[in-house]
């Protein structure tokens, strides 16, 4: 997979994610040209496209399309599962997700796909798995704090 | 001090997090750039303070804003740091940032690299993991080079997590420093038989990633693969191990046969049950459904291909097999089904065209889909489906389409591709190039097409290479010449008027062919044709000087010279307003033709015989000339193009001296020799290295002799045969479309032929009727046997003597895969060859001075 691209009906960019080094101007005009062209599409139009020498891979879920680009020996249906387990993993998550919770919550978004997607690849398989390994990378975070207020505490004798 | 961290603590108090931020930003729809600036400087007065967490904070609204599309790349370094907290929280955030927006420019990149290495070595699985994806989006050569064998150690790790991680960043390490592969490669290998399915299938994904581009060299892993295709029930794996057969496939013949077997068991086990789940549930994804088709049939496709190669011959039921499941896909009413029925289709049509052709109906039903990408691929498989039989009807079914095309974009695209299925393979499906030039005239009426250069180069192309057409052509571009809409339509670069382009050259050139020389030369000097574009006028002032010469020789000579001065007169009128054009060619040119014009109406008024000479200023063919000619011209024997031609220069120099070009003198006699006309013997000994090409490639689909001899025996115009159709075919009258004559024409000459065949092989079967008890069968029509209604002459490209078509040029000299093939069967997996290939590693290492690894290992 080349990049991965989560946006609104009206073309706000929710959550870009790039597979291979581009500098940023190029990540724009990229972004802007594949945009146009998902939203031109018609509901009941295939989910796949033609681009350069890529394919877009691309579905759309209540307000949000999820666009992925991938290389041309790539297989348009795994990528479209991809896709699908994203959203599932994103469901399990946040509980209903809604397109709210991706905006608020988009650096955990991030962390999510990170643990599903790696260089391009999907890494795991299992959905379990995946969203074991967040929870448990969640649970290091919130543990943080907490030894700090004692170290705070046990420094100040409070 | 404590007070100051209280005060400290106040401030951060209003700082904004993340959610505001956000929240923010809705809320000042209008005001966005502006709100936003205001937060851009909070957030570097915040990345001035010492403390960790308020830099973290800083750079996850940075984040944000880079999404929105904001440049944060100033703040790396402040990234860098954020990177390098010991809290995990806080890591998280910097390497998210930093694999937003680092790249290979980032100077930044190198201070991360022994942090990258505490990280990955840290004793907490979520730091490494964290590290691990973050780097594999801003990996460089240099992170790469540092970073490969702490990766490669990871691959050991006792926790599996971290082996699937550092085995699919492997992959992104290798393409930015392919030495890593030999040393890693044996690991890489072990982990295929990975206990953990996770790691299992990392691996499978790296090793078939590689294979793809580089297949020779994994041949030996084929039984592995093998192995792990029957017994695993992970479909991901599944389809990438089949991905991965389909390339090995052409390389080994026997995987081929093996594969036979359990790829049609897969076939028929896993389609039946997906395609009943995808009735039931409408929007479930289907795959288990693409795991068989799309790579299946590409595979089984190669392995039928080899198999039938080495002489097997009971494979074709496994691509009927394939064609027919495509069949179901494609007549499905799911958008993606279809789309990807289509997909498969053609790649099993370029080895098995004679399968896919009986669907035909299906494909030309796809036509007419509503969905462009669908439509796309139908023509993309028309494209391999046209075969001398249907092209008519095919190009008159898509002529259709172009009259009630919608968007432009799509005619445009149906206009090239009629032009594609045409001209494919030298014009090998064109029985008839009148019905041809009749189809890019028609094409030329639709308006607003960006595609004008390409009817253009086709009339061209056609009128030089089918010698037999010409008069045919000329009579058509003299008609388009005359016809006023073409001028007054848009005149935009590639627009349709680049046509004219065509018709004034192919008029100039072959204007013995002309019937009314005069009026063509007329309707060339027109003063509208001053609103063309500019290089469309220098064509036309030059091939009016060509028609002028056409003109001369036609009246000079004959009673009437008042003609021939009269039309000195003509251009000396018309000629003038090129000359004041804006553009440098026209007037060049029109005014050398002027001048020369003057000159030649002196002669004539002294009576002198002109027209000799001026044709003699535009004697001699123009033959096509290949693409890859200049290429191929052999360097003269003598010659050394490294060697000095002057004293180098000294250091005082001026920079602008150019170097004595070295071609001057060797160019003139070069283009001379292509001028000279093709011999006989040269087409001869061309035809014969043809054929010979041609006899070895097996897959190359050999015409019956009786049409070959006919395309070698036709030594030129001279032999044409009298078409023996009587109907009156009207061509000039403008605005009548004559492709669908030529159709019915078409027709009725294939009817005689069989007809005629048929009372010769009755003959023969009177005689024969003793010998042969059974009925020979006619059989259906092949292909071979429709002879072109004109005997067709086609003139092969030049090229310099002694060069062979080749493609070994176009390969991207940069391309990363090129660099990791490398023979990896060598590297037997064994513990104390791995021991070594990672000492021999660091010995390299330290011998190119890079002392980093060499401390690691020491340590």
């Amino acid at each position: 997979m080349r990049f991965m691209l989560l946006f609104s009906r009206q073309g706000k960019l929710r959550l870009q994610k790039w597979y291979v080094p581009l500098s940023d101007p190029q990540k724009k005009k990229i972004s802007r040209e594949v945009i146009q062209m998902v939203l031109a599409r018609k509901p009941k139009m295939c989910s796949f496209l033609e681009w350069r020498d890529l394919k877009i891979v691309y579905k759309r879920y209540a307000s949000l399309y999820f666009c992925c680009a991938v290389e041309d020996q790539e297989n348009e249906l795994i990528t479209l599962e991809i896709i699908h387990r994203y959203v599932e993993l994103l469901d399990k998550y946040f509980g209903s997700v809604c397109e709210l919770d991706i905006i608020f919550n988009f650096e955990k978004a991030y962390y999510i796909l990170d643990e599903f997607i790696l260089g391009g690849e999907a890494q795991e398989t299992s959905k379990k798995i995946v969203l074991k390994a967040i929870e448990q990378a969640d649970m290091l975070q919130e543990v943080g704090p907490i030894y700090f207020m004692k170290a705070f505490s046990a420094r100040w004798a409070i | 001090m404590a007070l100051k961290i209280v005060k400290g603590s106040i401030d951060r108090m209003f700082d904004k997090n993340l959610q505001d931020l956000v929240r923010g930003i809705r809320n000042h729809k209008e005001d966005e750039a502006k709100y936003i600036s205001t937060c851009i400087d909070e957030i570097k007065q915040e990345l001035k303070q010492d403390n960790i967490a308020v830099k973290a904070n800083a750079v996850c609204k940075l984040t944000y804003l880079q999404m929105l599309g904001y440049d944060i790349s100033w703040a790396a370094f402040n990234i860098v740091e954020v990177m390098s907290s010991s809290k995990f929280t806080y890591k998280r955030i910097g390497y998210l940032a930093a694999s937003q927006c680092f790249h290979e420019g980032t100077d930044v990149i190198m201070l991360t690299t022994n942090q990258i290495r505490k990280d990955l070595s840290s004793p907490n699985q979520y730091d490494t993991g964290v590290a691990l994806t973050g780097l594999s989006c801003f990996v460089t050569p240099d992170l790469a080079r540092d970073l490969a064998n702490d990766i490669m150690t990871l691959m050991s790790h006792t926790k599996p997590y971290i082996r699937k991680k550092a085995v699919l960043i492997m992959y992104k390490v290798f393409l930015k420093y392919p030495e890593s592969l030999r040393p890693a490669f044996p690991r890489l290998k072990e982990k295929l038989e990975d206990p953990d399915p996770g790691v299992q299938s990392a691996a499978v994904n790296v090793i078939c990633e590689l294979a793809r581009r580089n297949p020779k060299n994994y041949l030996s892993l084929a039984p592995l693969f093998f192995k792990l295709m029957t017994s695993s029930t992970n479909n991901w794996v599944l389809i990438k191990i089949i991905k991965l057969f389909g390339a090995l496939t052409p390389l080994e013949p026997r995987l081929g046969k093996k594969l036979i077997e359990p790829l049609t068991n897969l076939i028929h086990s896993r389609l039946v049950i997906t395609l009943h789940r995808a009735s039931v549930e409408k929007n479930v994804c289907l795959i288990g459904l693409v795991l068989p088709i799309v790579c299946v049939c590409v595979c089984v496709s190669n392995a039928v291909l080899i198999s039938l190669s080495s002489g097997m011959p009971n494979h074709s039921a496994s691509i009927q097999l394939c064609v027919q499941k495509l069949r179901i896909l494609i007549e499905d009413s799911d958008q993606n089904l279809k789309y990807l029925g289509l997909l498969a289709m053609s790649k099993i049509l370029k080895t098995h065209p004679k399968s896919v052709q009986s669907h035909k109906d299906l494909i030309l039903q796809c036509l007419d889909d509503k969905d462009e990408s669908i439509r796309l691929r139908a023509l993309d498989l028309l494209y391999g489906m046209v075969s001398k039989k249907n092209l008519m009807e095919i190009v008159k079914k898509l002529m259709l389409h172009v009259d009630k095309a919608e968007g432009t974009t799509y005619r445009d695209e149906l206009l090239t591709k009629i032009i594609d299925i045409c001209s494919q393979s030298n014009y090998q499906y064109i029985t008839n190039f009148e019905w041809y030039i009749s189809i890019l005239v028609e094409l030329t009426r639709l308006e607003g097409t960006r595609h004008g250069h390409l009817i253009a180069s086709q009339m061209l192309d056609v009128a030089i290479r089918v010698k037999a057409i010409r008069g045919f052509a000329v009579a058509q571009m003299a008609m388009l010449l005359d016809s006023g809409h073409l001028l007054t339509g848009n005149m935009q670069r590639n627009g349709i008027c680049e046509v004219l382009y065509a018709a004034a050259w192919i008029c100039g050139e072959f204007s013995e062919h002309l019937d009314d020389p005069m009026q063509t030369l007329e309707a060339m000097l027109r003063p509208k044709v001053a609103s063309l574009p500019g290089h469309i006028q220098a064509v036309y002032v030059q091939n009016a000087a060509k028609l002028f010469a056409t003109v001369l020789q036609k009246h000079e000579g004959a009673t009437d010279s008042q003609a021939a001065q009269d039309t000195s007169q003509l251009l000396i009128e018309r000629l003038p307003l090129f000359v004041q054009s804006a553009n440098l060619e026209v007037q060049e040119r029109a005014s050398c033709i002027l001048q020369l014009v003057k000159y030649i109406q002196k002669l004539q008024q002294k009576d002198v015989e002109v027209a000799e000479e001026v044709s003699a200023l535009f004697a001699g063919e123009l033959n096509p000339v290949a693409p890859k000619a200049q290429k191929k011209v052999p360097v003269p024997e003598g010659l050394d193009l490294d060697a000095w031609i002057n004293e180098p220069p000294s250091e005082s120099e001026s920079e602008d001296e150019k170097p004595k070009a070295v071609f001057a003198k060797e160019e003139p006699k070069q283009s001379r020799a292509r001028h000279i006309e093709v011999d006989e013997k040269e087409l001869a000994r061309r035809r014969e290295a043809r054929k010979q090409e041609q006899a070895n490639n097996p897959f190359y689909i050999k015409s019956s002799p009786s049409s070959q001899k006919v395309y070698q025996d036709a030594p030129g115009v001279e032999h044409i045969p009298v078409v023996q159709i009587d109907l009156s075919v009207p061509l000039k009258v403008p605005g009548m479309p004559m492709s669908e004559q030529y159709l019915k024409l078409e027709e009725e000459r294939r009817q005689k032929e069989r007809a005629d065949k048929k009372k010769k092989d009755k003959k023969k079967k009177k005689r024969e009727k003793r010998g042969k008890g059974k009925r020979d069968d006619s059989g259906p029509e092949s292909e071979e046997d429709i002879t072109p209604a004109h005997q067709v002459d086609i003139v092969t490209e030049e090229m310099p003597e002694n060069a062979l078509p080749s493609d070994d040029d176009d390969k991207d000299p940069n391309d990363p895969h090129k660099a990791l093939d490398i023979d990896l069967d060598k590297y037997v997996p064994s513990a104390e060859n791995t021991l070594h290939k990672v000492t021999v590693c660091m010995l390299h290492a330290e011998k190119q001075g890079d002392l980093s690894i060499t401390r690691h290992f020491l340590v």
